[in-house]
């Protein structure tokens, strides 16, 4: 075997279509058809390979220059004209100090590459794995579309299952449940918050003397009075047949509690139209402050409100009245 | 079968055929009227149900319901994906033939338990190939070849695709025949993502 082969450039450039010869002048006398296709002709033959390339490689400069070289030849360069693609190189000295054969390619860099210069399957050598990382790339990128849009609709099915798991049918307020996870998190925030325990007056007898669509009715009627009398971040929980609870986030006045149940009644007691004329209902209120308590906890405070409510009922309904918590 | 698979036949039906088409196959073959996430698992039962459902609706057989999904995937922009991936395999529509045996080991980097094609060409003469097909897919060589046909299109290459049935290990063979490898009309591709 003899150990030196002759390979025409034709031949050179099929095997390595990214390389460059640089004569012993450092200028650069050929390059492979793939830097040709990137750059022009022009802006590389004859050009001194420093002038062409910036190159971080201290050991590939001595070897351009003639000298051993370190890291055998290994470097990394970029274009020095823009767009200043960052290359990976190997330079070997050529037999007989003819010069220096430096082949080039892409690395990771080359998905933005084939962008920049619109390079084709054919402009890498048949061996090269760019094309295998191109797929790649795209084949990964298709994968984690399909996942996030996955990802998208379970958590699009989670929400909506809680949704549902904390929302009461018939009048879409927040159920008990969900009441409990607010006040907990209120609690635990230390955001203090002003509470009202809601039972309607009068409902039973609707229920019997007008039908179940009937009650159903005002049921519903009822909670949209109590959802158009609350703010956004306020929570309205139907909390059993008739009885409501009312959470009002941030909320430390008596004075505005009071005249919120004032008007809250006020509405309530508006005519309700039904398939047999009209009916009439009321509420009555129990309410309390978090701030009343010195460590809020939701079962006092539901149980002071819950006792306000029935000293409403008993002082004729149709009122609110506010909990004492015991000193 | 893989989700991804039978999404794919899913989408042939809404495509081709419109939604309310989907929701009769949907409704015989026992599957919810969303249809197939396209990254779980299913029982193969199920895709061979969907296969028959549409068969029946469009009053074909299996096979020619199965040629057509697979130029389906190629063709409608809702895959273009699949069909840049293919046009990876080369420049010429024979540098695409003689990549298909890589198909099988890059979907496997891909996706790992997709159950991929495994495919074998063989050069028999100047023009004509013999492609070896082993897939799980009951008839799936006539997915491939119907693929095969749209992708000769996207190439521009006039060529004969021919099912030559199974052999005794159970795998199919096609004759592909390339009559022009570059006639007019072939598809744009850029290496670079679009």
């Amino acid at each position: 075997m003899p150990d030196t082969y002759a390979l025409n450039a034709a031949a050179l450039d099929k095997l390595l279509p990214m390389h460059v010869i640089v004569d012993p002048e450092r200028r650069i006398r050929h390059a492979g058809p793939t830097l040709i296709r990137m750059r022009t002709a022009g802006a590389l033959l004859n050009r001194l390979f420093f002038d062409v390339f910036a190159i971080d490689c201290p050991g590939g400069v001595a070897m351009l220059k003639g000298r051993p070289c370190p890291c055998k030849g290994r470097m990394r360069l970029a274009f020095r004209a823009p767009p200043h693609t960052a290359l990976r190189g190997q330079a070997l000295a050529l037999d007989g100090g003819a010069g220096v054969i430096v082949n080039l390619s892409f690395g990771i860099a080359v998905v933005d590459a084939v962008a920049e210069y619109g390079l084709t399957v054919g402009d890498f050598a048949v061996t090269d794995l760019a094309v295998d990382l191109l797929y790649l790339s795209e084949a990964k990128s298709a994968v984690t579309a399909e996942l996030r849009r996955l990802n998208q609709r379970l958590q699009g099915a989670r929400i909506a299952a809680e949704e549902q798991a904390c929302t009461d049918t018939l009048t879409g307020l927040k159920n008990r449940r969900a009441l409990d996870d607010v006040l907990s998190r209120l609690i635990c925030a230390r955001q203090p918050f002003g509470l009202m325990h809601l039972d309607l007056d009068h409902f039973k007898t609707v229920n019997d003397r007008l039908g179940h669509a009937a009650g159903d009715r005002a049921l519903i009627h009822a909670a949209h009075v109590l959802l158009s009398e609350t703010r956004e971040r306020d929570v309205v929980a139907r909390v059993g047949g008739d009885e409501f609870v009312l959470v009002f986030d941030g909320l430390t006045d008596p004075g505005t509690l009071e005249r919120i149940a004032g008007r809250i009644i006020e509405r309530l007691q508006e005519p309700i139209a039904c398939a047999d004329g009209t009916c009439r209902i009321s509420a009555s209120i129990g309410a309390a402050l978090s701030a009343q308590y010195a460590q809020p906890d939701p079962d006092t405070i539901l149980r002071d409100a819950d006792r306000a409510l029935y000293r409403s009922k008993r002082a004729g309904r149709a009122r609110a009245s506010f909990a004492r918590p015991a000193p | 079968m893989h989700g991804l698979i039978n999404r794919s036949i899913q989408a042939f039906v809404q495509e081709t055929c419109g939604q309310e088409a989907w929701l009769a196959v949907a409704a015989q073959a026992g599957i919810g009227p969303e249809g197939f996430e396209p990254l779980l698992p299913y029982d193969d039962a199920l895709t061979e149900a969907m296969l028959a459902a549409i068969a029946r609706l469009r009053d074909r057989p299996r096979e020619a319901v199965l040629e057509e999904i697979g130029g389906f995937l190629v063709v409608h922009p809702r895959f273009g994906m699949l069909r840049r991936l293919l046009r990876f395999g080369g420049e010429t529509f024979v540098d695409f033939l003689r990549s298909l045996d890589e198909v099988e080991g890059r979907m496997r980097i891909v996706l790992p338990e997709l159950e991929s094609p495994r495919l074998e060409l063989r050069q028999i003469g100047d023009n004509a190939f013999r492609l070896t097909c082993c897939w799980c897919l009951p008839g799936g060589c006539h997915v491939v070849s119907g693929a095969l046909r749209a992708m000769a299109e996207d190439y521009g290459a006039r060529v004969l695709v021919e099912p030559l049935g199974e052999q005794e290990d159970g795998a199919s063979v096609l004759e592909i025949e390339v009559l022009k490898g570059r006639a007019a009309g072939g598809r744009n591709f850029k290496l670079a993502a679009p």
